[in-house]
């Protein structure tokens, strides 16, 4: 039993080692490490616009390595992170950023879940609220009680 | 209210119906969301590429193609039309193909490009905002990007293009 225990602990352990693997090939790498590790964090906010749903950082895409090479050129080149997101902006649109932007044509996309999130919790509250505010139904009178049981002693064999 | 209520999943139903409808009949591409760069004056080609082309008082098409992409192929036949009938300026750029290979597809299907680029490693490309190939921007006499192409251009597309390509001239 205890052997088993140890066994499905490492699992775990060496499962929670693992992570996803990167497109970052080493010979795109930067040689100034301070430089490469925020081309990694560039490349982790940058969309593939080639694969919808993947960082540049974790596509094989043509595309997507040439993004890599653009902000690493970039970088190299003295410019800030923001610059680099700019330029990346510049040519694929707020599209290429895997956060976009809170901006008056994206705030519905930002407020849309909390918005229906409020106006459901709202609608509820005020349904349950209603619910409580009715008055119990009155007891029965004795002229109905006894109308019931002649009904439930009718209804007996 | 009550009676609200019950009507509440009849008119779901028959909003989402109306909008898949409208969906599927409008044509539209949900996959499609379009180029920063239209509205925009067209970014600069390297060398010669553009030169006495772009901004020289007559609507370009920038073609990125290669011989390797099939979709490309399929639309060559409009860009040959699009030259013969036309008359129309075509800057086509072979995007990560080798030259000889794109100089033997265009031999063989022919070459309706007014001038040829090569861009191996996709610089220009990035420069348009490409995704793939191919993608086609048409540019205006004054050099400002008019309208963008994802995918091939289609029968359907000369009549968006036309217009443009021939009001310009």
């Amino acid at each position: 039993m205890r052997s088993f225990a140890a066994l499905r602990t490492t699992i775990m352990l060496l499962l929670a080692l693992v992570t996803p693997a990167l497109a970052v090939e080493p010979s795109e790498m930067l040689k100034d490490p301070a430089l490469e590790a925020r081309a990694r964090e560039i490349g982790r906010a940058l969309r593939c616009v080639v694969c919808q749903n993947q960082a540049v950082d974790d596509s094989n895409a043509e595309v997507a390595h040439d993004m890599r090479r653009a902000v690493r050129e970039r970088l190299a080149a003295g410019d800030s992170d923001r610059q680099v997101m700019d330029f990346m902006v510049a040519r694929y649109g707020d599209y290429v950023l895997l956060k976009p932007p809170f901006k008056s044509d994206t705030w519905l996309l930002w407020l849309g879940g909390p918005l229906v999130l409020l106006l459901a919790g709202s609608a509820l509250l005020l349904a349950a609220r209603k619910r409580k505010l009715e008055p119990p139904p009155a007891p029965l009178t004795d002229e109905e009680r006894a109308r019931l049981s002649a009904l439930l002693g009718e209804r007996k064999p | 209210m009550n009676r609200f209520l019950f009507v509440l999943p009849l008119l779901t139903l028959a909003i989402l119906a109306g909008f898949f409808g409208w969906s599927l009949l409008s044509g539209r591409d949900p996959a499609s969301i379009g180029s920063v760069m239209v509205g925009r004056s067209a970014p600069t080609l390297p060398g010669q590429l553009g030169e006495g082309l772009i901004k020289a008082g007559k609507p370009v098409l920038v073609n990125f193609f290669a011989s390797w992409c099939a979709p490309c192929l399929a639309e060559h036949p409009m860009f040959e039309r699009l030259k013969s009938r036309e008359g129309a300026t075509i800057i086509g750029i072979a995007w990560k193909d080798k030259p000889e290979a794109t100089r033997a597809w265009l031999q063989r299907l022919g070459d309706p490009f007014t001038r040829l680029g090569f861009d191996q490693d996709g610089k220009i490309a990035l420069d348009w905002g490409l995704s793939g190939v191919p993608e086609t921007y048409l540019i205006d006499a004054q050099g400002i990007v008019r309208l963008h192409f994802r995918g091939p251009i289609t029968e359907r597309d000369l009549g968006t293009i036309l217009p443009l390509l021939r009001g310009g001239s």
